[in-house]
């Protein structure tokens, strides 16, 4: 058996001592309890008023229409309150310091957000004739100026739909690259262990063998481990810089000649561009080609889970096969579309349409509210925070690796030895401290990761209370008191979870016979 | 720079914490020769919101709104009325700026949301589970075929000429480069086509779409009883989710996978994305399944609660080995599917599908009446396909002049192919005499 | 009856030339709690060393390897509707499937349960 260990506690360890206050309704003041909007049900009942249906003939053909879906009536006030009070039990960045590393929860300007909604760009048919969408396309041309600007890079596609689809339109580009070549020997795509798990996922995906690099002492890629990796066997290396570790790959210029020595490519996994954007162009370290989280660097709003973006940009080695649709602008001036790969090295397509336009409306307006010189200084804040915590919090808990950090600072669970206490279970007592956790174990390359990115948009007085809250919590750990974390957090809408349970009995809808069998059971 | 909370004096009593001297110190492990003395040039520097707004608002104003203009634009991307209630809610900072619920305790909000659109999709597609979400209809369609090759251990998917090309695409990239076969079928816009005799001991799936690329209502029933003796998956592409408040579902017809696309409900057209990918699946796969997963638990204090579940499936866990290396979903577009669809409950919901199904009716009517206009369907939801005396795309760019969103010329999708014909949709959205500007319009720029 | 142990925490336990696997007490431990078990289909024919059947607590999933070769002739069904069997019983009622014998001397290379707990404790 291959023991993975990306294992977790994840047990509830049950207390007895109830956070619940006994109130009538379950509710907690400001907390209150919602059902599922199956349980709200009226039949004949409606949230909208739709004018008379016209008498027509039905042109359905032999298909009968269908006689019941089975949703819930509500009117209107119910639905407004149903998902206000179910926001209510969210934590967001609106809310407060959301420091998951390799994440960048950085604040989302409503600007962006009101240029995304002007009907030129919110109202507006992907297959419009391109004479009714010059803007739009000229909006597209212009992100990717500023894109390819910021990185040296050749060319870009805004297509992908998120980082791993981007990872997975720039593994292609290399396999297309390759094969143009007649170079079909190469079965793997070397990754570093420290590597967000897409990064293997997607090279696996794409048919290629993954074979994972070491890392060194000081958290970086084991260069000579990598030199003897590399052959005429390897496609590519996905190397995510700065890396999960939150460190900035020294060596990664000597690794990028390495790479193109062996005649493979040099993939980076740009998740963590907010650490250096506008202080360094990615192509000058060497790299052919690189995703950006829209999402994270350009602060487009995460939305409890996506809809992200991921466009990729490509070095003049790649940029051939930058895959349909792109944009281009002919003499006139004016924009187009090419949407067909044709015979040429370009492939496609990789989604409906042309991409997630709503996302660059909003990455666009949040990059020219900043400009050049406001990236730049991103990135400075950004690094700054981070190892501000770094070195306000060094003392009580055990940072991985020494020296100066760049966006997120790591440590490990050393200083919580024989404690009793787990990351988790300091992750939960920070809930309660009005925090939302940091990243949890991960990287896999240290044990018991606790991964913290402020980003920029954090105040010092906000890092201030947060290294505060961290530092009590670990010499809370340390004196003893591993009760008081194996419960948190007790004043949350919900405590501690039981994921057993729901792994081994799936229950993954409301269903109107489990509903039945609850009333028959009360 | 008003996004920016550290004030100088912050910034040095910061670096004084450090033991820095300056910012550029923490930036040592950055090669010289990599290292940009100054901002980036030929980029500008940063702009207030008013000149921002200016800037962006005169690229916007270069564009033509569907809203508008009479619009009849569909083939994967429909423009329907979002009551007010649906995008004042999904602007709730709570839900637009949280992470991915992998807290659950400070994600009950997300979590329970994402259960219910699971509940929804479910029943909308007539099937056991939903996931909560993936990037789009195009996607989830590549997705649905690679699940199917991972669950009957083949790989090869015969893709129906009534699939979206854009759907087609998607799924040959991810088959040229993953590794596995597909099978193409020529466009068959005037409908019939022979799936089963192409389906071999190879065969993983046949997707099909209803109502297909053409606007044809199809009963894939007998279909999906034929994939099921020969251990072959049927996978039924849905592009317009309104369509299923008036059809029969997908899982009624013997599905194994539907894999659909949500813009419909709740979502602006917002020229092609971000929309949101519908997937739903019988119960006995689920555990083949890509994309997140919201279960129902408890808590340590015996209350109902939500959590990510099955995430083992997953590239943060399986990484190399995961069903597939997805990890955003299309989270904020699925609150606004399910907040649209909440308030259109049972009664709105298929009433609101009977009302464009009756619209596409009247539409057809008056297209069917201009000279020398075919209409090539004989059945249909809220789109059809008409046949013109000249190529459409020609047409299109006449009555766009005249500002009117005439349709989508099927050489557009169809690489230069089949250039008389029109795919035409009609919506809640279109008043009659939209309809009748539209019918006036095409018989003048085809006389 | 014997009962044998691999470096990666099977166990296998011979009656004629039919084989029962499962993982050790040792490993149910490691993975806490076993939410779901992926067993091959009877008729397979599997491989010493190659993956067998995946096993998943709830964060982690690890592939069991077969311990030796042979053609699966039963899977342990009630795994399917109660996975914490592997916890409770992992070397008596969870175990995984059963195999008929390809090459029993592949057995000779196996720990005893002596060896096994040796080899654990060097472990930790």
């Amino acid at each position: 058996m291959s023991m993975n260990n990306q294992g977790r506690p994840t047990d509830i360890r049950s207390t007895t001592n109830s956070a619940v206050p006994d109130t009538v309704t379950g509710n907690r003041g400001l907390q209150i309890e919602e059902p599922l909007i199956f349980e709200q049900d009226a039949s004949g009942r409606c949230g909208v008023d739709l004018p008379e249906v016209p008498a027509v003939a039905s042109r359905l053909g032999a298909v009968k229409p269908r006689a019941k879906v089975g949703l819930p009536g509500l009117a209107e006030p119910q639905v407004v309150r149903h998902y206000t009070r179910l926001s209510q039990k969210n934590y967001a960045i609106d809310s407060g310091l959301y420091p998951l590393g390799s994440c960048t929860m950085k604040h989302n300007p409503r600007l962006n957000e009101k240029m995304a909604r002007l009907p030129g760009f919110s109202d507006v048919h992907p297959l419009q004739p391109e004479s009714t969408v010059q803007g739009a396309l000229e909006l597209m041309a212009e992100l990717g100026r500023w894109l390819t600007t910021l990185t040296g890079m050749a060319a870009v596609t805004l297509a992908p739909a998120a980082g791993a689809h981007g990872e997975m339109c720039g593994i292609m580009a290399i396999r297309a690259a390759h094969e143009a070549k007649g170079d079909t020997g190469r079965t793997k795509i070397l990754v570093p262990e420290s590597a967000h798990g897409t990064n293997p996922a997607t090279a696996a995906a794409c048919g290629y063998a993954v074979e994972a690099i070491p890392a060194t002492e000081d958290g970086r890629v084991d260069l000579e481990a990598l030199k003897a990796k590399l052959g005429p066997d390897v496609a590519g290396l996905m190397l995510t810089n700065p890396n999960t570790c939150g460190l900035f790959e020294r060596d990664i210029i000597t690794i990028a000649e390495a790479v193109h020595a062996a005649g493979a490519y040099f993939y980076c996994d740009g998740a963590n561009f907010n650490a250096i954007v506008g202080r360094v162009r990615p192509a000058d370290l060497g790299i052919d080609v690189m995703h950006i989280n829209l999402h994270k660097t350009f602060s487009t709003p995460h939305g409890g889970g996506g809809p992200g973006s991921g466009p990729v940009v490509f070095a003049e080695s790649l940029a051939p096969f930058v895959p349909v649709p792109y944009v281009v602008q002919d003499k006139d001036g004016s924009f187009r579309l090419v949407e067909q790969a044709g015979d040429g090295p370009a492939f496609g397509r990789m989604k409906a349409f042309h991409g997630q336009m709503g996302m660059f409306v909003r990455a666009l307006s949040y990059m020219m509210s900043h400009g050049a010189d406001g990236l730049r200084q991103v990135a400075n804040d950004a690094v700054l925070n981070a190892n501000y915590v770094l070195a306000s919090l060094k003392d009580v808990m055990t940072p991985s690796f020494d020296g100066p950090c760049m966006h997120e600072c790591l440590f490990d669970d050393r200083f919580l030895k024989g404690t009793g206490v787990t990351t988790l279970d300091i992750a939960k007592a920070l809930i309660d401290e009005g925090f939302h956790p940091m990243t949890m174990y991960f990287p896999l390359v240290v044990h018991g990761a606790l991964l913290i990115e402020p980003t920029e948009t954090e105040s010092k007085a906000g890092l201030d209370q947060f290294i505060t809250a961290l530092r009590a919590l670990a010499e809370r750990a340390k004196s003893g008191d591993a009760e008081y974390f194996q419960a948190a957090p007790r004043l949350t809408p919900r405590r501690r979870l039981d994921e057993t349970a729901a792994a081994r009995k799936p229950i993954l809808r409301w269903t109107p016979e489990a509903a039945a069998e609850k009333v028959a059971a009360e | 720079m008003r996004y920016l909370p550290l004030t100088e004096a912050d910034r040095r009593s910061m670096l004084a914490a450090i033991r820095a001297s300056t910012v550029d110190d923490l930036f040592r492990d950055v090669p010289k020769a990599a290292r940009l003395s100054g901002p980036i040039e030929g980029l500008p520097n940063h702009m207030g919101e008013l000149e921002v707004e200016r800037t962006l608002s005169a690229m916007a104003g270069k564009n033509l709104p569907a809203g508008s203009v009479p619009s009849f634009l569909g083939a994967g991307s429909y423009r329907h009325h979002i009551p007010a209630t649906v995008d004042h809610l999904v602007q709730r900072g709570e839900f637009l700026t949280a992470y991915t619920p992998y807290q659950p305790e400070v994600s009950q909000g997300t979590l329970q949301v994402l259960f219910e659109f699971q509940t929804q999709v479910s029943l909308l597609t007539g099937m056991d589970v939903a996931n909560a979400s993936m990037y789009d209809g195009a996607t989830a369609c590549a997705e649905a075929v690679m699940m199917a090759n991972r669950v009957t251990r083949r790989k090869k998917a015969i893709l129906s000429g009534g699939l979206h090309p854009h759907y087609r695409d998607t799924t040959t990239t991810d088959a040229r480069f993953i590794g596995f076969e597909t099978v193409v079928m020529p466009a068959a816009p005037t409908g019939g086509e022979d799936l089963l005799s192409q389906i071999d001991g190879d065969t993983s799936c046949v997707v099909v779409q209803n109502p297909d690329v053409f606007g044809h209502v199809r009963d894939y029933t007998d279909l999906g009883k034929a994939c099921q003796a020969k251990g072959v998956l049927l996978i039924v592409v849905v592009t317009e989710a309104m369509s299923l408040g008036l059809l029969t579902p997908p899982g009624e017809m013997g599905a194994d996978i539907v894999a659909a696309e949500g813009q419909s409900l709740g979502n602006a057209l917002n020229f092609g994305g971000p929309y949101v990918g519908l997937f739903a699946v019988k119960e006995k796969l689920v555990r083949q399944m890509p994309g997140r997963l919201c279960g129902q638990t408890v808590d340590a204090d015996g209350r109902r609660g939500f959590v990510l579940t099955l995430s083992t499936r997953e590239q943060h866990i399986r990484r190399e080995k995961a069903t597939s290396n997805i990890c955003t979903n299309s989270g904020l577009c699925a609150l606004a599917f399910s907040i649209h669809l909440s308030l259109l409950g049972e009664e709105g919901f298929t009433q609101l599908a009977r009302l464009n199904h009756a619209k596409a009716v009247q539409l057809a009517d008056k297209l069917a009446a201009v000279k020398g206009v075919e209409i090539v369907n004989d059945s249909f939801f809220n789109e059809f396909t008409v046949k013109l005396p000249k190529p459409a795309a020609a047409v299109v760019e006449q009555l766009a002049e005249r500002r009117i969103l005439a349709g989508v010329p099927a050489s557009r999708l169809f690489a230069g192919e089949l250039e008389e014909l029109l795919i035409v949709a009609a919506t809640e959205t279109n008043t009659e005499s939209d309809m009748d500007a539209f019918a006036k319009a095409l018989a003048e720029v085809l006389s | 009856m014997t009962i044998k142990y691999t470096k990666d925490h099977e166990w296998v336990r011979v009656e004629g030339d039919v084989a029962t696997v499962g993982v050790s007490d040792h490993a149910q431990h490691q993975l806490g709690d076993v939410v779901f078990v992926e067993l091959p289909d009877v008729g397979r024919q599997l491989q010493q060393g190659k993956e067998a059947a995946v096993v998943e607590s709830v964060k982690a999933a690890s592939d069991v390897y077969a311990p030796v070769s042979g053609e699966v002739i039963e899977a342990n069904a009630d795994l399917e509707n109660d996975p914490s069997l592997v916890n409770t019983g992992a070397e008596t009622t969870g175990w995984f499937f059963k195999l008929r014998l390809s090459n029993p001397a592949e057995l000779d290379a196996l720990m005893d349960e002596a060896a096994y707990k040796a080899f654990v404790e060097g472990q930790a």
